[in-house]
């Protein structure tokens, strides 16, 4: 059983999970008539790999846009770092520190790997358009400073080999890894991942899942996953919400939810009698 | 056989990130900057240069404007020519206001007049995309050639209505007016054209370029890693504006001398540039040189191979240049959809491996 204080606790493998990075309270989000997301309270804790699961359609994708401030929820608040997010555009959220993949690539696929990659720095540049125009000097310096932050990524991912490959040559797998680097490239407090592991096959499945425990381990990177795999995310993972139908159904290790009889009853039916 | 990149290490991000990273471009590169610079003043004449030259560097310019716009923006503009009028009435305007400032300077800042027209013109592409867009700058061109044609004030209220340059000097040589010397205007319009060139490149291959390109491809996703696609957008409008108001000045003050609105930056204009960049490629610095050059070059070449070589009567060979260049854009097209830069790209990456490609 988790000591889940305001000061964290500790997982079974002994890693050390820290205060509360986002907090959502209430939630409640509507589309026209269609309650997608309906009162759902969790928290984010710093340093722990989060996964929200559910059947199909079960609001998880709604509940990722909620925390990357593409939806603003109707009711209920997010709370991040311990203060109330105002109503703000998706760029100013990537501002704050959030970065996310998606379900279906989004990747600029007209660039390089490595332009990809520094897209994901965008937020730290901070030289204007003279100076770019100019390139030698200040704009020169902060391209080479954030180059070498992407190379390290980019070794990180073993990507090396594909850096000046323009995006849209990429087999599947690839791009999945290439977007995962510009997530990571932003040096995110808290990153999103979009059912990182879809479409893959088993080989693909266990590199990404590595990829992302050393992300974890070696950056202390907090992460929030979307994932379908049962298998992956019971074995990723630190806390689980399961939703069903934009409820929460379940919330808890991975060992909690397994063993709860409403997740039970959403993944494999229920007799009604 | 020498064209190779083995063996030619990088060892810092600053080499990796040079515009031309293999030496043997770096050195055509020089070669061909001193050729432009050192040797062409010497040989240029009034025909090599009002039909050959001028035209294709001030081409140049707009192509690399629009470029920045269309190709690493995404965003579609027919604008081009009503960009160009605001250029050129900006210099006029200044060059008979401000005679005693020297006309480098005049056609700065008409680009910088320009930008701020390319902004407000371009603050539609905030809320549509695409087709629409282009629409949206088509009232462009007609409003800005519609405001140089009704308002007095543009053209000091002359009785033609056109504007004609006033014979302007830089370091004691005419580059302006009737008396100008080809050389001298060449190697004004030579100093523009590289100095975009190299801004251009600068611009695109950095932070602001990314962004360019991030909104170009996907405009959801470039926002949500942190892209404000309002300044994005507008700034492009601004730096391609900028470019293509140069060249509009450039075009009128030094390489025409006398311009009437309607004829000369009209919508054939904007179809002209928008042609050079999708022939010489999109998103490409080199494609907009190629393309201006394709467009500028082809119709000399025909002429003088029609008229000059074969003797066919003048009507007729123009005629029939239309054609023909019509032809093969479509034949180039088909060829190469993404225009002389990847005809070039592929070629070199070919020659890297020759005569072994295995």
């Amino acid at each position: 059983m988790l000591d889940a204080t305001q000061d964290g606790y500790t997982t079974a493998d002994g890693r050390k999970i820290g205060g509360v990075v986002m907090e959502m309270k209430n939630i409640t989000l509507r589309f026209g008539g269609v309650v997608a997301i309906k009162d759902i309270s969790f928290d984010i804790r710093e340093g722990e790999i989060r996964a929200i699961i559910g059947p199909n359609g079960a609001g998880k994708s709604s509940m990722l846009n909620v925390i990357s401030g593409f939806y603003v929820p109707q009711e209920g608040e997010v709370l991040y770092k311990g203060k109330p997010r105002p109503q703000m555009k998706p760029y100013q959220v990537a501002r704050q520190g959030i970065a996310r993949t998606f379900q279906n690539i989004a990747l600029f696929e007209g660039m390089t790997v490595l332009d990809n990659v520094m897209t994901g720095r965008l937020n730290k540049m901070k030289t204007n358009m003279f100076q770019q125009g100019l390139w030698k000097g200040a704009a020169e310096r902060e391209e080479v400073e954030n180059r070498e932050v992407v190379e390290k990524v980019i070794d990180f991912l073993e990507i090396q080999n594909i850096r000046k490959t323009p995006v849209a040559r990429l087999p599947y797998g690839l791009k999945k890894r290439v977007e995962l680097a510009r997530a990571l490239a932003a040096e995110p407090s808290l990153l999103l991942l979009d059912e990182p592991m879809a479409g893959m096959n088993v080989e693909e499945k266990e590199d990404m899942s590595r990829f992302i425990l050393d992300v974890n381990d070696e950056f202390g990177t907090t992460i929030a996953l979307i994932e379908h795999d049962m298998g992956v995310v019971m074995d990723l993972s630190d806390r689980v919400v399961v939703m069903d139908y934009g409820k929460k159904i379940g919330d808890g290790t991975p060992d909690e939810v397994r063993s709860n009889q409403d997740v039970i009853d959403a993944y494999l039916g229920v007799a009604h009698d | 056989m020498f064209y190779r990149e083995a063996g030619d290490f990088k060892t810092s991000y600053v080499d990796d990130n040079q515009t031309f990273p293999i030496k043997f471009d770096r050195w055509r590169y020089y070669a061909v900057l001193f050729v432009a610079f050192c040797v062409v003043p010497f040989f240029i004449n009034d025909y090599w240069a009002n039909a050959i030259f001028l035209p294709f560097l001030i081409y140049a310019i707009a192509a690399i404007g629009l470029n920045i716009l269309v190709g690493y923006c995404g965003q579609v503009s027919l604008g081009t020519g009503g960009f160009m009028a605001v250029g050129a009435y900006a210099t006029y305007k200044l060059m008979t206001s401000f005679p005693d400032v020297n006309l480098f300077f005049h056609i700065i800042i008409a680009g910088g007049i320009t930008a701020i027209v390319g902004v407000l013109f371009g603050l539609p592409s905030l809320r549509i995309k695409g087709f629409y867009l282009a629409v949206a700058t088509l009232a462009a061109q007609f409003f800005l050639v519609w405001l140089f044609n009704r308002v007095p004030w543009f053209y000091n209220y002359s009785a033609s209505g056109q504007i004609n340059a006033p014979e302007r000097t830089l370091f004691g040589h005419a580059i302006s007016g009737p008396a100008s010397e080809p050389w001298a205007v060449y190697l004004f319009c030579l100093v523009f054209t590289v100095g975009s060139a190299i801004l251009a490149r600068n611009l695109t291959r950095g932070t602001q370029g990314r962004k360019w390109m991030a909104i170009r491809d996907m405009d959801i996703a470039a926002e949500i890693i942190g892209v404000n696609p309002l300044v994005s957008k507008l700034t492009a409008f601004a730096v391609s504006s900028f470019f293509v108001g140069i060249a509009g000045a450039l075009f009128f003050a030094v390489y025409l001398g006398a311009v009437e609105v309607g004829e000369v930056y009209g919508i054939n204009k904007s179809f002209l540039v928008l042609f050079m960049i999708i022939i010489g490629g999109l998103g490409s610095i080199f494609g907009s040189f190629a393309g201006a050059a394709f467009l500028v070059l082809l119709p000399v070449l025909l002429k003088n191979l029609l008229v000059g070589t074969l003797g066919w009567p003048t009507d007729l060979a123009a005629h029939l240049e239309l054609m023909i260049v019509g032809l093969l854009i479509i034949v180039f097209l088909i060829a190469e959809p993404h225009g002389l830069a990847q005809l070039w790209r592929v070629t070199k990456e070919k020659l890297r491996l020759w005569p072994f490609p295995h």
